[in-house]
Protein backbone atom coordinates (compact mmCIF):
# COMPACT_ATOMS: atom_id res chain seq x y z
CA UNK A 1 0.00 0.00 0.00
CA UNK A 2 1.20 3.41 -0.91
CA UNK A 3 1.88 5.52 2.15
CA UNK A 4 2.66 8.86 0.47
CA UNK A 5 -0.91 10.15 0.19
CA UNK A 6 -1.39 9.70 3.93
CA UNK A 7 1.85 11.52 4.69
CA UNK A 8 0.65 14.36 2.48
CA UNK A 9 -2.76 14.37 4.13
CA UNK A 10 -1.19 14.66 7.61
CA UNK A 11 1.19 17.36 6.38
CA UNK A 12 -1.76 19.24 5.01
CA UNK A 13 -3.62 19.16 8.33
CA UNK A 14 -0.49 20.43 10.07
CA UNK A 15 -0.07 23.24 7.55
CA UNK A 16 -3.70 24.18 7.95
CA UNK A 17 -3.54 24.30 11.75
CA UNK A 18 -0.25 26.15 11.76
CA UNK A 19 -0.58 28.53 8.84
CA UNK A 20 -4.16 29.70 9.34
CA UNK A 21 -3.38 31.91 12.39
CA UNK A 22 -0.26 33.24 10.66
CA UNK A 23 -2.33 34.18 7.62
CA UNK A 24 -4.88 35.90 9.86
CA UNK A 25 -1.98 37.73 11.53
CA UNK A 26 -0.61 38.71 8.12
CA UNK A 27 -3.95 40.19 7.05
CA UNK A 28 -4.23 42.06 10.35
CA UNK A 29 -0.67 43.32 10.00
CA UNK A 30 -1.26 44.64 6.48
CA UNK A 31 -4.45 46.27 7.63
CA UNK A 32 -2.67 48.02 10.48
CA UNK A 33 -0.02 49.29 8.09
CA UNK A 34 -2.59 50.48 5.58
CA UNK A 35 -4.28 52.48 8.33
CA UNK A 36 -1.01 53.92 9.66
CA UNK A 37 -1.01 52.00 12.94
CA UNK A 38 1.75 49.81 14.30
CA UNK A 39 0.80 46.15 14.08
CA UNK A 40 0.71 43.56 16.87
CA UNK A 41 2.90 41.22 14.83
CA UNK A 42 2.50 38.17 12.66
CA UNK A 43 2.04 35.71 15.54
CA UNK A 44 -0.48 37.63 17.61
CA UNK A 45 -3.33 35.22 16.73
CA UNK A 46 -1.27 32.37 18.29
CA UNK A 47 -0.87 34.36 21.48
CA UNK A 48 -4.59 35.10 21.52
CA UNK A 49 -5.47 31.43 21.09
CA UNK A 50 -3.03 30.33 23.82
CA UNK A 51 -4.38 32.99 26.15
CA UNK A 52 -7.96 31.88 25.54
CA UNK A 53 -7.07 28.21 26.08
CA UNK A 54 -5.57 28.98 29.48
CA UNK A 55 -8.59 30.95 30.64
CA UNK A 56 -11.53 29.59 32.60
CA UNK A 57 -14.76 28.68 30.91
CA UNK A 58 -17.83 30.72 31.78
CA UNK A 59 -21.06 29.01 30.82
CA UNK A 60 -24.51 30.52 31.04
CA UNK A 61 -26.86 28.72 33.43
CA UNK A 62 -29.35 27.78 30.76
CA UNK A 63 -26.79 26.64 28.17
CA UNK A 64 -27.82 23.34 26.60
CA UNK A 65 -25.64 20.66 25.03
CA UNK A 66 -25.80 22.47 21.69
CA UNK A 67 -23.92 25.40 23.15
CA UNK A 68 -21.17 23.17 24.54
CA UNK A 69 -21.01 20.91 21.51
CA UNK A 70 -20.86 23.62 18.82
CA UNK A 71 -17.21 24.76 19.19
CA UNK A 72 -15.95 21.20 18.74
CA UNK A 73 -18.24 20.58 15.82
CA UNK A 74 -17.27 23.83 14.08
CA UNK A 75 -13.60 23.10 14.60
CA UNK A 76 -13.96 19.50 13.43
CA UNK A 77 -15.97 20.37 10.32
CA UNK A 78 -13.51 23.07 9.30
CA UNK A 79 -10.56 20.74 9.86
CA UNK A 80 -12.24 18.05 7.79
CA UNK A 81 -12.80 20.56 5.00
CA UNK A 82 -9.05 21.14 5.12
CA UNK A 83 -8.55 17.48 4.28
CA UNK A 84 -10.52 17.84 1.06
CA UNK A 85 -9.15 21.09 -0.36
CA UNK A 86 -5.81 20.60 -2.13
CA UNK A 87 -3.41 22.89 -0.29
CA UNK A 88 -0.07 21.25 -1.01
CA UNK A 89 -0.87 18.38 -3.33
CA UNK A 90 -3.77 17.04 -5.36
CA UNK A 91 -3.04 13.55 -4.12
CA UNK A 92 -5.42 13.38 -1.16
CA UNK A 93 -7.11 10.15 -0.03
CA UNK A 94 -9.89 12.12 1.66
CA UNK A 95 -10.65 14.00 -1.53
CA UNK A 96 -11.93 10.77 -3.07
CA UNK A 97 -14.58 10.46 -0.37
CA UNK A 98 -15.99 13.95 -0.64
CA UNK A 99 -16.51 16.39 -3.49
CA UNK A 100 -17.13 20.14 -3.53
CA UNK A 101 -20.83 19.79 -2.72
CA UNK A 102 -19.89 18.00 0.49
CA UNK A 103 -17.40 20.77 1.14
CA UNK A 104 -20.13 23.41 0.93
CA UNK A 105 -22.31 21.24 3.18
CA UNK A 106 -19.51 20.95 5.76
CA UNK A 107 -19.30 24.72 6.04
CA UNK A 108 -23.10 24.83 6.14
CA UNK A 109 -23.23 22.42 9.09
CA UNK A 110 -20.71 24.53 10.99
CA UNK A 111 -22.73 27.64 10.28
CA UNK A 112 -26.03 26.00 11.20
CA UNK A 113 -24.75 24.96 14.62
CA UNK A 114 -23.14 28.35 15.23
CA UNK A 115 -26.49 29.98 14.51
CA UNK A 116 -28.25 27.53 16.86
CA UNK A 117 -25.77 28.20 19.63
CA UNK A 118 -26.24 31.92 19.11
CA UNK A 119 -29.93 31.48 19.90
CA UNK A 120 -29.38 28.86 22.59
CA UNK A 121 -28.58 31.23 25.46
CA UNK A 122 -31.51 33.44 24.62
CA UNK A 123 -29.79 36.81 24.55
CA UNK A 124 -31.01 39.40 22.09
CA UNK A 125 -27.66 39.79 20.34
CA UNK A 126 -27.22 36.08 19.72
CA UNK A 127 -30.60 35.79 18.03
CA UNK A 128 -30.01 38.90 15.98
CA UNK A 129 -26.62 37.66 14.85
CA UNK A 130 -28.02 34.24 13.95
CA UNK A 131 -30.84 35.67 11.90
CA UNK A 132 -28.47 37.94 10.01
CA UNK A 133 -25.95 35.18 9.44
CA UNK A 134 -28.62 32.87 8.03
CA UNK A 135 -29.94 35.67 5.79
CA UNK A 136 -26.50 36.12 4.31
CA UNK A 137 -25.94 32.36 4.09
CA UNK A 138 -29.18 31.78 2.20
CA UNK A 139 -27.98 34.24 -0.44
CA UNK A 140 -24.31 33.27 -0.48
CA UNK A 141 -24.73 29.52 -0.71
CA UNK A 142 -26.55 29.33 -4.06
CA UNK A 143 -23.99 31.71 -5.51
CA UNK A 144 -21.18 29.59 -4.12
CA UNK A 145 -22.66 26.40 -5.58
CA UNK A 146 -23.24 28.12 -8.93
CA UNK A 147 -19.61 29.27 -9.06
CA UNK A 148 -18.42 25.78 -8.17
CA UNK A 149 -20.66 24.16 -10.77
CA UNK A 150 -19.21 26.47 -13.40
CA UNK A 151 -15.71 25.21 -12.65
CA UNK A 152 -17.03 21.65 -12.46
CA UNK A 153 -18.56 22.04 -15.91
CA UNK A 154 -15.29 23.26 -17.32
CA UNK A 155 -13.36 20.41 -15.73
CA UNK A 156 -16.16 17.81 -16.00
CA UNK A 157 -15.85 16.66 -12.41
CA UNK A 158 -17.03 17.69 -8.96
CA UNK A 159 -14.03 16.20 -7.21
CA UNK A 160 -11.73 18.99 -6.14
CA UNK A 161 -8.44 17.31 -6.90
CA UNK A 162 -9.76 16.34 -10.32
CA UNK A 163 -10.82 19.95 -10.96
CA UNK A 164 -7.41 21.24 -9.93
CA UNK A 165 -5.70 18.71 -12.19
CA UNK A 166 -7.72 19.86 -15.19
CA UNK A 167 -7.18 23.57 -14.51
CA UNK A 168 -3.49 22.91 -13.89
CA UNK A 169 -3.01 21.20 -17.22
CA UNK A 170 -5.32 23.84 -18.78
CA UNK A 171 -5.14 24.20 -22.53
CA UNK A 172 -6.78 27.58 -22.78
CA UNK A 173 -6.13 30.51 -20.50
CA UNK A 174 -8.83 32.82 -21.81
CA UNK A 175 -11.95 31.09 -20.54
CA UNK A 176 -14.71 33.62 -19.83
CA UNK A 177 -16.61 31.08 -17.70
CA UNK A 178 -13.65 30.67 -15.32
CA UNK A 179 -13.11 34.43 -15.16
CA UNK A 180 -16.76 35.00 -14.24
CA UNK A 181 -16.60 32.23 -11.66
CA UNK A 182 -13.50 33.85 -10.16
CA UNK A 183 -15.22 37.23 -9.85
CA UNK A 184 -18.24 35.59 -8.22
CA UNK A 185 -15.97 33.63 -5.92
CA UNK A 186 -14.20 36.76 -4.66
CA UNK A 187 -17.55 38.28 -3.69
CA UNK A 188 -18.59 35.04 -2.00
CA UNK A 189 -15.35 34.79 -0.02
CA UNK A 190 -15.93 38.30 1.32
CA UNK A 191 -19.44 37.33 2.39
CA UNK A 192 -18.71 33.85 3.74
CA UNK A 193 -15.71 34.80 5.83
CA UNK A 194 -17.33 37.98 7.10
CA UNK A 195 -14.95 40.50 5.61
CA UNK A 196 -15.60 44.18 5.18
CA UNK A 197 -18.36 45.06 2.77
CA UNK A 198 -20.51 42.40 4.44
CA UNK A 199 -19.36 42.13 8.05
CA UNK A 200 -16.54 43.74 9.99
CA UNK A 201 -14.44 41.08 11.75
CA UNK A 202 -12.98 43.64 14.17
CA UNK A 203 -16.19 45.24 15.38
CA UNK A 204 -18.15 44.64 18.54
CA UNK A 205 -20.60 47.43 17.88
CA UNK A 206 -24.09 46.19 18.69
CA UNK A 207 -25.87 47.24 15.54
CA UNK A 208 -23.40 46.14 12.90
CA UNK A 209 -21.83 42.89 14.06
CA UNK A 210 -23.01 39.65 12.52
CA UNK A 211 -20.62 36.79 13.22
CA UNK A 212 -19.35 38.32 16.46
CA UNK A 213 -22.90 38.71 17.75
CA UNK A 214 -23.48 34.96 17.51
CA UNK A 215 -20.38 33.99 19.46
CA UNK A 216 -20.63 36.80 22.00
CA UNK A 217 -21.43 34.40 24.86
CA UNK A 218 -18.46 32.12 24.29
CA UNK A 219 -15.37 32.24 26.48
CA UNK A 220 -12.25 30.27 27.31
CA UNK A 221 -11.36 27.24 25.21
CA UNK A 222 -14.71 27.32 23.41
CA UNK A 223 -13.97 30.79 22.09
CA UNK A 224 -10.42 29.74 21.24
CA UNK A 225 -11.73 26.84 19.12
CA UNK A 226 -14.27 29.03 17.35
CA UNK A 227 -11.74 31.79 16.65
CA UNK A 228 -9.24 29.23 15.37
CA UNK A 229 -11.91 27.66 13.18
CA UNK A 230 -12.74 31.13 11.85
CA UNK A 231 -9.12 31.70 10.87
CA UNK A 232 -8.99 28.25 9.27
CA UNK A 233 -12.15 29.04 7.35
CA UNK A 234 -10.63 32.20 5.89
CA UNK A 235 -7.46 30.30 5.07
CA UNK A 236 -9.41 27.46 3.46
CA UNK A 237 -11.55 29.75 1.33
CA UNK A 238 -8.46 31.54 0.08
CA UNK A 239 -6.75 28.18 -0.55
CA UNK A 240 -9.82 26.90 -2.35
CA UNK A 241 -9.75 29.97 -4.60
CA UNK A 242 -6.06 29.50 -5.26
CA UNK A 243 -6.48 25.79 -5.96
CA UNK A 244 -9.43 26.27 -8.29
CA UNK A 245 -8.18 29.31 -10.23
CA UNK A 246 -4.40 29.58 -9.79
CA UNK A 247 -3.15 26.05 -9.03
CA UNK A 248 0.32 26.59 -10.54
CA UNK A 249 3.05 25.16 -8.33
CA UNK A 250 0.90 22.59 -6.53
CA UNK A 251 2.43 19.11 -6.25
CA UNK A 252 1.07 16.51 -8.64
CA UNK A 253 0.08 12.91 -7.89
CA UNK A 254 2.59 10.93 -5.82
CA UNK A 255 5.29 13.56 -6.16
CA UNK A 256 6.67 13.89 -2.63
CA UNK A 257 9.74 15.88 -3.63
CA UNK A 258 7.60 18.69 -5.05
CA UNK A 259 6.02 19.29 -1.63
CA UNK A 260 8.62 21.83 -0.36
CA UNK A 261 8.25 23.84 -3.56
CA UNK A 262 4.47 23.59 -3.30
CA UNK A 263 4.81 24.94 0.24
CA UNK A 264 6.90 27.89 -0.94
CA UNK A 265 4.46 28.62 -3.74
CA UNK A 266 1.62 28.44 -1.23
CA UNK A 267 3.31 31.01 1.01
CA UNK A 268 3.91 33.32 -1.94
CA UNK A 269 0.34 33.04 -3.17
CA UNK A 270 -1.07 33.51 0.32
CA UNK A 271 1.01 36.66 0.71
CA UNK A 272 -0.42 38.06 -2.50
CA UNK A 273 -3.94 36.97 -1.56
CA UNK A 274 -3.57 38.75 1.79
CA UNK A 275 -2.50 41.96 0.08
CA UNK A 276 -5.44 41.89 -2.32
CA UNK A 277 -7.86 41.08 0.49
CA UNK A 278 -6.64 44.09 2.47
CA UNK A 279 -6.79 46.28 -0.64
CA UNK A 280 -10.43 45.28 -1.14
CA UNK A 281 -11.21 45.83 2.52
CA UNK A 282 -9.62 49.25 2.80
CA UNK A 283 -11.11 50.34 -0.50
CA UNK A 284 -14.69 49.58 0.46
CA UNK A 285 -16.98 50.75 3.20
CA UNK A 286 -19.22 48.39 5.10
CA UNK A 287 -22.50 47.92 3.32
CA UNK A 288 -25.96 48.42 4.73
CA UNK A 289 -27.56 45.08 5.57
CA UNK A 290 -30.37 45.60 3.09
CA UNK A 291 -27.90 46.29 0.30
CA UNK A 292 -26.44 42.81 0.77
CA UNK A 293 -29.12 41.23 -1.39
CA UNK A 294 -27.69 43.24 -4.28
CA UNK A 295 -24.11 42.37 -3.39
CA UNK A 296 -24.77 38.65 -3.19
CA UNK A 297 -27.25 38.89 -6.05
CA UNK A 298 -24.43 40.13 -8.24
CA UNK A 299 -22.28 37.22 -7.05
CA UNK A 300 -25.06 34.86 -8.12
CA UNK A 301 -25.44 36.75 -11.39
CA UNK A 302 -21.73 36.51 -12.16
CA UNK A 303 -21.69 32.80 -11.39
CA UNK A 304 -24.75 32.24 -13.60
CA UNK A 305 -23.20 34.28 -16.39
CA UNK A 306 -20.11 32.11 -16.06
CA UNK A 307 -22.21 29.01 -16.49
CA UNK A 308 -24.11 30.48 -19.43
CA UNK A 309 -20.96 31.65 -21.16
CA UNK A 310 -19.60 28.14 -20.82
CA UNK A 311 -22.53 26.91 -22.90
CA UNK A 312 -22.64 29.85 -25.28
CA UNK A 313 -18.99 30.61 -25.90
CA UNK A 314 -17.02 27.44 -25.23
CA UNK B 1 -2.65 34.57 -34.43
CA UNK B 2 -4.49 31.34 -35.11
CA UNK B 3 -8.22 31.17 -35.72
CA UNK B 4 -8.69 29.23 -32.47
CA UNK B 5 -6.92 31.86 -30.40
CA UNK B 6 -8.78 34.70 -32.12
CA UNK B 7 -12.07 32.96 -31.45
CA UNK B 8 -11.11 32.78 -27.78
CA UNK B 9 -10.28 36.48 -27.64
CA UNK B 10 -13.55 37.36 -29.36
CA UNK B 11 -15.44 35.11 -26.94
CA UNK B 12 -13.77 36.75 -23.97
CA UNK B 13 -14.54 40.24 -25.27
CA UNK B 14 -18.14 39.17 -25.87
CA UNK B 15 -18.32 38.03 -22.25
CA UNK B 16 -17.00 41.43 -21.17
CA UNK B 17 -19.60 43.21 -23.30
CA UNK B 18 -22.29 41.13 -21.63
CA UNK B 19 -20.81 41.90 -18.22
CA UNK B 20 -20.88 45.64 -18.88
CA UNK B 21 -24.47 45.32 -20.12
CA UNK B 22 -25.43 43.72 -16.81
CA UNK B 23 -23.37 46.30 -14.97
CA UNK B 24 -25.41 49.05 -16.60
CA UNK B 25 -28.58 47.23 -15.72
CA UNK B 26 -27.78 47.31 -12.00
CA UNK B 27 -25.74 50.52 -11.73
CA UNK B 28 -27.50 53.30 -9.81
CA UNK B 29 -25.09 56.18 -10.23
CA UNK B 30 -25.25 58.21 -13.42
CA UNK B 31 -21.48 58.66 -13.79
CA UNK B 32 -20.89 54.96 -13.18
CA UNK B 33 -23.44 54.21 -15.87
CA UNK B 34 -21.64 56.39 -18.40
CA UNK B 35 -18.28 54.82 -17.50
CA UNK B 36 -19.74 51.35 -18.08
CA UNK B 37 -21.13 52.49 -21.41
CA UNK B 38 -17.65 53.74 -22.34
CA UNK B 39 -16.12 50.38 -21.43
CA UNK B 40 -18.72 48.55 -23.49
CA UNK B 41 -17.85 50.71 -26.48
CA UNK B 42 -14.17 49.98 -26.00
CA UNK B 43 -14.67 46.20 -25.84
CA UNK B 44 -16.91 46.42 -28.89
CA UNK B 45 -14.30 48.37 -30.79
CA UNK B 46 -11.48 45.95 -29.94
CA UNK B 47 -13.61 42.93 -30.81
CA UNK B 48 -14.56 44.50 -34.16
CA UNK B 49 -10.89 45.06 -34.94
CA UNK B 50 -10.05 41.44 -34.02
CA UNK B 51 -12.90 40.13 -36.20
CA UNK B 52 -11.66 42.34 -39.02
CA UNK B 53 -8.15 40.94 -38.65
CA UNK B 54 -9.27 37.31 -38.60
CA UNK B 55 -11.73 37.64 -41.45
CA UNK B 56 -9.48 39.86 -43.52
CA UNK B 57 -12.21 42.46 -43.86
CA UNK B 58 -10.55 45.84 -44.11
CA UNK B 59 -13.71 47.90 -43.68
CA UNK B 60 -14.15 46.50 -40.17
CA UNK B 61 -11.06 48.46 -39.12
CA UNK B 62 -12.81 51.64 -40.15
CA UNK B 63 -15.96 50.76 -38.26
CA UNK B 64 -13.82 49.83 -35.26
CA UNK B 65 -12.21 53.28 -35.36
CA UNK B 66 -15.64 54.83 -35.83
CA UNK B 67 -16.89 52.98 -32.73
CA UNK B 68 -13.84 54.09 -30.79
CA UNK B 69 -14.18 57.75 -31.62
CA UNK B 70 -17.94 57.87 -31.33
CA UNK B 71 -18.89 55.53 -28.48
CA UNK B 72 -15.75 55.72 -26.38
CA UNK B 73 -14.86 59.39 -26.72
CA UNK B 74 -17.59 61.60 -28.12
CA UNK B 75 -20.87 60.20 -26.77
CA UNK B 76 -19.62 59.67 -23.20
CA UNK B 77 -18.25 63.23 -23.31
CA UNK B 78 -21.62 64.61 -24.39
CA UNK B 79 -23.38 62.55 -21.69
CA UNK B 80 -20.92 63.73 -19.02
CA UNK B 81 -21.52 67.35 -20.01
CA UNK B 82 -25.27 66.77 -19.91
CA UNK B 83 -25.10 65.18 -16.47
CA UNK B 84 -22.97 68.00 -15.13
CA UNK B 85 -25.10 70.76 -16.64
CA UNK B 86 -28.36 69.25 -15.44
CA UNK B 87 -26.89 68.22 -12.04
CA UNK B 88 -28.25 64.67 -12.05
CA UNK B 89 -25.37 62.66 -10.56
CA UNK B 90 -27.54 61.34 -7.74
CA UNK B 91 -28.94 57.83 -7.52
CA UNK B 92 -31.40 56.68 -10.12
CA UNK B 93 -34.78 55.31 -9.23
CA UNK B 94 -35.76 52.01 -10.75
CA UNK B 95 -39.26 50.71 -11.40
CA UNK B 96 -38.44 47.08 -10.56
CA UNK B 97 -35.95 46.26 -7.77
CA UNK B 98 -32.41 45.45 -8.74
CA UNK B 99 -32.13 41.70 -7.90
CA UNK B 100 -35.31 40.99 -9.84
CA UNK B 101 -33.99 42.97 -12.81
CA UNK B 102 -30.84 40.82 -12.72
CA UNK B 103 -32.89 37.63 -12.78
CA UNK B 104 -34.92 38.91 -15.73
CA UNK B 105 -31.63 39.72 -17.44
CA UNK B 106 -30.36 36.17 -16.92
CA UNK B 107 -33.64 34.82 -18.32
CA UNK B 108 -33.16 37.05 -21.38
CA UNK B 109 -29.67 35.62 -21.93
CA UNK B 110 -31.03 32.08 -21.83
CA UNK B 111 -33.86 33.08 -24.18
CA UNK B 112 -31.49 34.60 -26.73
CA UNK B 113 -29.24 31.55 -26.52
CA UNK B 114 -32.17 29.34 -27.47
CA UNK B 115 -33.29 31.76 -30.14
CA UNK B 116 -29.93 31.83 -31.87
CA UNK B 117 -29.15 28.12 -31.48
CA UNK B 118 -30.33 27.25 -35.07
CA UNK B 119 -28.24 30.07 -36.56
CA UNK B 120 -25.25 28.83 -34.64
CA UNK B 121 -25.69 25.37 -36.14
CA UNK B 122 -25.82 26.70 -39.71
CA UNK B 123 -23.19 29.40 -39.56
CA UNK B 124 -19.55 28.77 -40.40
CA UNK B 125 -18.08 32.04 -39.16
CA UNK B 126 -15.57 32.31 -36.33
CA UNK B 127 -17.96 34.57 -34.47
CA UNK B 128 -21.08 32.41 -34.63
CA UNK B 129 -21.24 31.75 -30.88
CA UNK B 130 -21.13 35.46 -30.12
CA UNK B 131 -24.49 36.09 -31.77
CA UNK B 132 -26.40 34.95 -28.68
CA UNK B 133 -24.49 37.44 -26.55
CA UNK B 134 -25.16 40.23 -29.03
CA UNK B 135 -28.88 39.51 -29.01
CA UNK B 136 -28.83 39.37 -25.22
CA UNK B 137 -27.13 42.78 -25.14
CA UNK B 138 -29.90 44.22 -27.31
CA UNK B 139 -32.56 42.78 -25.02
CA UNK B 140 -30.83 43.96 -21.87
CA UNK B 141 -30.66 47.47 -23.33
CA UNK B 142 -34.38 47.25 -23.98
CA UNK B 143 -34.97 45.97 -20.44
CA UNK B 144 -32.99 48.93 -19.13
CA UNK B 145 -35.20 51.33 -21.06
CA UNK B 146 -38.26 49.68 -19.54
CA UNK B 147 -37.10 49.47 -15.92
CA UNK B 148 -35.64 52.95 -15.55
CA UNK B 149 -37.62 56.12 -15.09
CA UNK B 150 -34.95 58.62 -15.83
CA UNK B 151 -34.78 60.03 -19.37
CA UNK B 152 -30.96 60.03 -19.55
CA UNK B 153 -30.80 56.41 -18.35
CA UNK B 154 -33.30 55.43 -21.00
CA UNK B 155 -31.12 57.04 -23.63
CA UNK B 156 -28.09 55.13 -22.37
CA UNK B 157 -30.21 51.99 -22.60
CA UNK B 158 -31.01 52.90 -26.18
CA UNK B 159 -27.34 53.43 -26.99
CA UNK B 160 -26.49 50.09 -25.34
CA UNK B 161 -29.13 48.49 -27.57
CA UNK B 162 -27.44 50.02 -30.59
CA UNK B 163 -24.14 48.60 -29.35
CA UNK B 164 -25.77 45.17 -29.23
CA UNK B 165 -27.11 45.54 -32.78
CA UNK B 166 -23.70 46.58 -34.05
CA UNK B 167 -22.17 43.60 -32.29
CA UNK B 168 -24.79 41.28 -33.80
CA UNK B 169 -24.05 42.62 -37.28
CA UNK B 170 -20.32 42.07 -36.80
CA UNK B 171 -20.73 38.58 -35.43
CA UNK B 172 -23.45 37.34 -37.80
CA UNK B 173 -22.19 38.61 -41.15
CA UNK B 174 -18.80 40.23 -40.50
CA UNK B 175 -20.40 43.65 -40.35
CA UNK B 176 -22.81 45.66 -42.45
CA UNK B 177 -21.62 47.47 -45.59
CA UNK B 178 -19.55 50.52 -44.72
CA UNK B 179 -22.11 52.95 -46.14
CA UNK B 180 -24.79 51.62 -43.80
CA UNK B 181 -22.46 51.78 -40.83
CA UNK B 182 -21.48 55.34 -41.59
CA UNK B 183 -25.15 56.23 -41.83
CA UNK B 184 -25.94 54.57 -38.51
CA UNK B 185 -22.99 56.32 -36.85
CA UNK B 186 -24.17 59.67 -38.13
CA UNK B 187 -27.70 58.90 -36.96
CA UNK B 188 -26.49 58.08 -33.47
CA UNK B 189 -24.46 61.26 -33.34
CA UNK B 190 -27.37 63.44 -34.47
CA UNK B 191 -29.70 61.58 -32.10
CA UNK B 192 -27.37 62.31 -29.20
CA UNK B 193 -27.44 66.04 -29.99
CA UNK B 194 -31.22 66.06 -30.34
CA UNK B 195 -31.58 64.12 -27.06
CA UNK B 196 -29.40 66.72 -25.40
CA UNK B 197 -31.56 69.57 -26.60
CA UNK B 198 -34.72 67.71 -25.58
CA UNK B 199 -33.34 67.03 -22.13
CA UNK B 200 -32.76 70.72 -21.59
CA UNK B 201 -36.32 71.48 -22.67
CA UNK B 202 -37.83 68.75 -20.50
CA UNK B 203 -35.71 69.91 -17.59
CA UNK B 204 -36.81 73.53 -17.89
CA UNK B 205 -40.47 72.57 -18.31
CA UNK B 206 -40.82 69.92 -15.58
CA UNK B 207 -37.81 70.68 -13.39
CA UNK B 208 -37.00 66.95 -13.49
CA UNK B 209 -36.02 64.28 -15.97
CA UNK B 210 -38.29 61.63 -14.50
CA UNK B 211 -40.46 60.45 -17.36
CA UNK B 212 -43.32 59.72 -14.95
CA UNK B 213 -43.73 63.48 -14.76
CA UNK B 214 -44.82 63.52 -18.37
CA UNK B 215 -48.11 61.93 -17.39
CA UNK B 216 -49.02 65.49 -16.46
CA UNK B 217 -49.15 66.28 -20.14
CA UNK B 218 -52.48 64.46 -20.35
CA UNK B 219 -55.55 66.62 -20.33
CA UNK B 220 -57.86 66.01 -17.41
CA UNK B 221 -61.11 64.22 -18.22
Amino acid sequence: MNIYPFVIEILQFLVLLGAAPVFAGWVKMLKCWSQGRSSPGLFQPYRDIIKLFSKDLVLAENASWIFRFTPYLVFGATLLAGGIIPILSTDLPLAATADVIVLVALFAIARFFTALSGMDIGTAFGGMGSSREMTIASLAEPAMLMAIFTISLASKSTSLSQMVQVVYSGQSVLRPSIAFALLAFVLIVLAETGRIPVDNPATHLELTMIHEAMILEYSGRHLALIEWAGMMKLFLFIMFGIAAFFPWGIAAWGDLYAIPFAFLFMLLKLGIAGVSLVLIETGLAKMRLFRLTEFLGSAFLLATLGMLSYFILE
Amino acid sequence: MTIQFAAQIIGFLAALVLLTAFGMLVQRRMTGLIHLFTWQGLFLSISTAVVGFVAGQRHLYISSLLTLSLKVILLPYILHVLVRRLRIQREIETVVNVPLTMLIGVALVIFSYHLTAPVRELSTLVTRSVLAIALATVMIGLLMMITRRHAVTQIIGFLAMENGLFFAATSATYGMPLVVELGVALDILIAAFIFGIFFFHIHTTFDSLDVEQMAKLKEGD
